[in-house]
């Protein structure tokens, strides 16, 4: 049942409501009207290999190599996986393992360069004129640039645009809309380079493949929605720029397909099955520079905000800048701040070091000083309902954790928790300051290692059945070859006997009548 | 240089609503009420509304002791201070001290600390205490005096409100008089109609303001009425509770009062009874043991307003909030059992929704 709501009354024609959502402090206002400023070359590079979803790049250079700008350095590794490419020239001093940008801290394999300060190209990819590409073209061009999700995703694109080969596609929806507070270099791409993105989004269009694009832009971003109605009707012969809501998480991917287009994706299902892709408006601007200047993705734009930065900025950085650099950049941190994240306050990873570096999907470095951040103290759940309004997802945030604090981890899948995308709405209302997102992730956890577990129990047993089996039949071909030499030795044997009888038979036959024979 | 100190997942930002704040919010939005209370009957409602309010953070604290939980955490989180007034808006204003301090040990040690303590009792612990004393003590419960309003000749001085509150025997005869809702139902269960009776009682015009016989914060249906919108602008609460206790009990007394009017009061008069109001706004909007979901709590606020009326209309007791509600506390696990949101991306039994164009 469909409650009457007063909000139906209010909201603007033209997008398709969501349930739920917050309206966080956006603090936007920080870093909104600073333009992005080009970061000089750090004094030192560490490049993860791993900064994609999927499998971990190869490493092709060793230590001591001189490397240059734009160089491949790790090679994609199976399907899913992204080159990774040298983000300036200079040395090589060490591939080995090194802690990844990650709440974790734990290491992962990492190309450290010293870079020579000459900034020097190598080679690069050849120039693609994307009226004469082909969609293959394009796509292999994204996959060779290492180009991936750069909504903090980081799922590898050329993967993504290759899905018009399984899907019938018909509209690409480009994420503008940056929900998440604090970050601005979204909405400062789309103001500084508006045609490189449509030329980017154009190009997108063509390796898919549809006629359709809307680029969605959350409504408090009216400079950016404006320039983008400027050069949007390059990209595409339908294309549109849809202000959207201001409302955290709309962008959220299948949150977003819901509201431009009024299309709910099923549960378990990919936005690719109702013929819509969704990429980032960053993504579409590295596609750009990787077809028309054969440029690999070795820099993006970030922001860096928060009251604990003495001036914060958006910047566009090399991918492996320490973020000790990017914060001294930046006028340095005003004091050791509560939390320092890598990406948004909803959705992103605290960090334990500020040596470990910025990578491909990182859209912010914020020190958030106490004023900003959660208390630490949280009371019981008072039942007030709060998490179940907020959620876009449709879930009871209250009993998953119930169910989650008393070990009942099925109980809680059979009420939703593997529908939850993490979005924290719940813990950022929750009036008793509960970290519910905490205890989700706990779970998800626990179960994937569960699932692991089990599929490798089921697998060992899987393997063992086969080999007893194999054996079996080893044994049984063994045996049957056996019965059948037996058989042929038998038979052998007989017919030597049988032969012998005869022999001795016509022996004995003849022996009386030997001479007859001869006679004969 | 290692920074933060939790790696805890995100948000890492929060809204910074507290469950202090929520409690501070509705506490001031009982306060007209509550002034109209302590205006109209004097001292002794003042005193009784202090005994029941400190004997309730008294027995959380000890509970708490007991317990072995923190105190500066729990005990200032404001839920005892609001269990204990929500109570001493419900009790006859010149009741003696131990009324008060008794709902208090009800309220708090029974109802509440031992489910568990905030968040985990089954049923609003001011309506245990209301139903246990009214059970319990139906002669100090329906005791009721007139408003005296502070001022006036016949309101008593703070020495006499001393004795009164804290007196050994009740000297209060003389000032005493039936509630509107008991004397009403009383003159009908007596055979009276209702045009015979109406003249006799307070009119609906000084029912609606409160100039009536009544539980110390309930006369006033205007100012709980007032408090309660002010407590839906804040967000505190959502309409859907209040407007379904009002309109399943207008819908049941409309129903009842259209087939006899003269053995039926009007839905008019039973929603200006502050009662109902306070029901409505305050007690059946109780986060812990109201539903979940909106639809959840259409239903249960409807179906309190309706019980109301019938305890009202059938029962022996002339007012029937309490019951109803506790009634409806017990069945809100099963509301929020039952009726849940739909999951995005799934139809209401939890299927993953189809792909349109589907062919299968």
């Amino acid at each position: 049942m469909k409650l009457f709501s007063l909000d139906a009354l209010k909201r603007s024609t033209g997008v398709f409501a969501i349930k739920g959502g917050i309206h966080p402090e956006t603090r936007k206002y920080l870093t909104a009207e600073s333009a992005v400023e080009k970061m000089p070359v750090p004094s030192i590079l560490r490049v993860p290999l791993q900064q994609h979803i999927g499998a971990q790049a190869e490493p092709l250079v060793k230590r001591d190599d001189h490397v240059l700008k734009g160089q491949l350095i790790g090679k994609a590794r199976g399907p899913v996986s992204a080159n990774v490419h040298a983000p300036t020239s200079g040395r090589v001093l060490a591939v080995g393992m090194f802690a990844a940008p990650h709440p974790s801290g734990l290491p992962v394999m990492t190309v450290t360069i010293r870079p020579d300060g000459k900034d020097e190209w190598g080679p690069r990819l050849p120039r693609l004129r994307p009226e004469e590409a082909t969609p293959d073209q394009i796509a292999d061009r994204v996959l060779e640039a290492g180009i991936v999700g750069m909504g903090g995703a980081t799922f590898p694109a050329a993967v993504k645009l290759g899905l018009g080969r399984k899907y019938d596609l018909h509209t690409l929806v480009i994420n503008a809309a940056e929900c998440e507070p604090y970050l601005t270099c979204d909405d400062r791409l789309l103001r500084e380079r508006p045609e490189e993105v449509v030329d980017g989004i154009a190009m997108m269009v063509k390796a898919l493949g549809v006629s359709k694009v809307i680029v969605a832009i959350e409504s408090n971003k009216p400079k950016a929605i404006a320039e983008m109605r400027r050069h949007i009707f390059a990209a595409a012969p339908e294309a549109s720029v849809m202000p959207v809501p201001t409302l955290y998480p709309m962008g959220s991917e299948k949150h977003l397909v819901r509201t431009v287009l009024g299309l709910e994706t099923p549960a378990r299902a990919l936005t690719a099955e109702l013929g819509v892709i969704v990429h980032n408006a960053a993504t579409a601007h590295a596609v750009h520079k990787a077809v028309r200047y054969g440029e690999p993705l070795i820099s993006r734009f970030l922001t860096v905000s928060g009251r604990g930065v003495t001036a914060p900025k958006n910047l566009e950085v090399m991918i492996g800048t320490p973020v000790s650099e990017i914060l001294d950049f930046c006028g340095g941190l005003k004091g050791e701040p509560d939390r320092l994240l890598l990406g948004g306050p909803m959705m992103g990873m605290p960090i334990q070091s500020v040596r470990v570096p910025v990578i491909k999907g990182t859209n912010g470095v914020l020190a958030l000083d106490r004023s900003e951040t959660r208390p630490e103290q949280s009371m019981p759940c008072i039942r007030c309902a709060g998490c179940v309004t907020v959620c876009p997802c449709g879930l009871t945030p209250l009993e998953l954790q119930a169910r989650i604090g008393a070990e009942d981890l099925d109980g809680a899948v059979d009420i939703g928790l593997m529908d939850c995308v993490a979005c924290g709405s719940c813990s950022y209302v929750c009036p008793s300051n509960i970290p519910l997102v905490q205890s989700f992730n706990y779970a998800k956890g626990k179960l994937a290692a569960l699932q692991s577990q089990k599929h490798q129990q089921e697998e060992t047993k899987r393997l063992a059945e086969a080999r007893k089996a194999r054996e079996e039949a080893v044994a049984e071909a063994k045996r049957l070859a056996m019965e059948k030499h037996k058989a042929a030795q038998a038979a052998k044997k007989k017919a030597a006997e049988e032969k012998k009888r005869r022999e001795a038979e016509a022996a004995a036959a003849a022996a009386p009548d030997a001479p007859t024979e001869a006679a004969e | 240089m290692t920074v933060g100190h939790a790696i805890v997942s995100g948000p890492h930002a929060h809204s910074r609503l507290t469950v202090t704040n929520t409690m501070v919010m509705v506490m001031i939005c009982l306060l007209p009420a509550t002034g109209m209370g302590f205006y109209q009957f004097g001292w002794p409602a003042v005193l009784l509304f202090a005994v029941t309010v400190g004997s309730a953070v008294g027995f959380e604290a000890l509970c708490l002791l007991l317990a072995r939980r923190p105190l500066e955490r729990f005990l200032f989180d404001g839920s005892a201070v609001l269990s204990g007034w929500l109570l001493a808006m419900t009790l006859p204003p010149w009741a003696p001290w131990w009324v008060g301090a008794a709902g208090s040990f009800i309220a708090i040690v029974i109802a509440k600390q031992v489910f568990g303590g905030l968040g985990q009792n089954l049923f609003n612990p001011a309506m245990v205490a209301r139903a246990m004393l009214l059970i319990a003590l139906p002669v100090q419960m329906t005791t009721w005096v007139l408003p005296e309003p502070t001022g006036t000749a016949g309101a008593p001085a703070f020495h006499e409100a001393l004795a009164i509150t804290f007196g050994a025997a009740p000297q209060i005869d003389a000032f005493t008089g039936a509630s509107t809702l008991g004397f009403v139902t009383a003159q009908l269960d007596g055979g009276a109609t209702l045009d015979a009776i109406m003249p006799q009682t307070f009119s609906l015009h000084d029912l609606f303001i409160g100039r009536v016989a009544g539980s110390m914060g309930e006369t006033s249906a205007l100012l709980l009425l007032a408090g309660g919108i002010l407590l839906i602008l804040t967000r505190v609460i959502t309409w859907h509770i209040p407007v379904s206790v009002l309109g399943g009990a207008a819908a049941l007394a409309g129903a009842l009062w259209l087939a006899d009017p003269s053995h039926f009061p009007s839905p008019a008069w039973h929603l200006s009874s502050g009662a109902m109001m306070l029901c409505a706004f305050f007690i059946a909007t109780d986060y812990v043991t109201s539903p979940l979901t909106l639809t959840g709590q259409l239903i249960y606020g409807a179906a309190i307003g309706v019980l109301i009326v019938l305890i009202r209309t059938f029962g022996s007791f002339p007012e029937g909030a309490a019951f109803a509600v506790l009634l409806m506390n017990a069945c809100t696990p099963l509301l929020d059992h039952y009726i849940r949101p739909r999951i995005f991306g799934r139809d209401r039994k939890g299927k993953p929704l189809g792909i349109k164009g589907d062919k299968a």
